[in-house]
């Protein structure tokens, strides 16, 4: 059999198929889940706790955030310290362009550091 | 429904036919997840049921799940203090419908050795409803293997609807059960008369 067939034209079934093939399945689960298991909540099943105690009291914990600052910034200066290392094991053979980029990564390294140092960063609060 | 002939027909030639409940059923059936959950000596046969030698993997239920909102099965292994019974009966409230529960051991059913004492449960099905009870103490782990395909046949022979269609799929059934409290002499209340009705002796004289 033949006929003249467009690009389009298979583009389009492409791009249905596309379109089922991932709805479908999470529609079927969807309706699945709806009809055949009805949901059945309650106070307990709700709770959040689910070691079998109960809670008592407040259960956040105070987590001062300027760990999260301390660890950014110690994350920044590790990965720059990954560079640093190539940069030292080729420092004879390296040429002059190369030699002036490095430099100004580590000027860059300094000037971030300086500007966490100003802007308080590094002070504890 | 598919005439019983016609099937065996069918198969024979290599063509499977089969309905929407037995699909679903067979779905079930092969991936119930326990939840990783032991009281006492019971749960140390119940982690050699999962290990190589027996390997529990076979029968599709291997994931033991940490937590009770990915688990559909509750292996009550061990022995129930009147201490723990809260905690128990609040986990199996937290599992995801639907779910069973199979007793493990003479603690779990009926106190066991310790039926005498004033600590121990006597049975965890006056507080939640069990599907299967084990006896044996502990009972080996093929026990276990066997309590499982027992709850595998049960699960298989479920109906969508009727009075005998599984409690998940009854509306009013409830998925929650009341927690009971650590009284000053016992748990209160000491059952749930809704699960549990003691039974009645009939001597013959």
């Amino acid at each position: 059999m033949t006929g003249s067939y467009s690009t389009n034209e298979f583009l389009a079934v492409l791009l249905l198929v596309a379109i089922l093939f991932p709805i479908g399945p999470l529609l079927a689960a969807w309706s699945w889940a709806k009809f055949m298991c009805p949901a059945k909540p309650g106070p307990h099943k709700n709770a959040i706790y689910e070691c079998g105690l109960e809670s008592k009291g407040d259960a956040w914990v105070q987590f001062r955030s300027e760990y999260y600052l301390y660890a950014l910034i110690f994350l920044v200066f590790d990965v720059e310290t990954l560079f640093l290392l190539p940069f030292a094991a080729a420092f004879k053979g390296l040429p002059l362009g190369a030699f002036a980029a490095m430099l100004f990564f580590l000027l860059l390294l300094v000037e971030g550091l300086v500007w966490a140092w100003r802007k308080g960063l590094l002070a504890w609060k | 429904m598919i005439d019983e002939g016609l099937r065996n027909e069918l198969s024979k030639q290599g063509v499977v036919v089969t309905g929407f409940q037995d699909l679903y059923n067979w779905g079930r059936k092969n991936s119930l997840w326990p939840m990783q959950f032991g009281l006492a000596c019971c749960a140390i046969e119940m982690i050699a049921t999962a290990m190589a030698r027996f390997d529990l993997s076979r029968f599709g239920s291997e994931v033991f799940r940490n937590s009770p909102r990915q688990s559909d099965l509750m292996i009550v292994a061990g022995t129930v203090t009147k201490k723990m019974a809260p905690q128990v009966v609040r986990l199996y409230n937290q599992m995801s419908e639907p779910k069973y529960v199979i007793a493990m051991g003479a603690c779990a059913i009926s106190g066991g050795p310790f039926k005498q004492g004033y600590n121990v449960l006597k049975g965890i099905d006056r507080f939640i409803p069990v599907d299967v009870h084990i006896p044996g103490c502990p009972p080996r782990p093929e026990a276990l293997l066997h309590a499982l395909i027992t709850l595998q046949e049960k699960i298989s022979k479920e109906t969508f609807t009727g009075p005998g269609r599984p409690r998940h799929l009854d509306p009013n059934a409830p998925s929650e059960f009341p927690i009971p409290v650590c009284g000053p002499d016992d748990l209160t209340p000491p059952s749930n008369p809704e699960v549990w009705r003691p039974p009645t002796m009939v001597r013959e004289d």
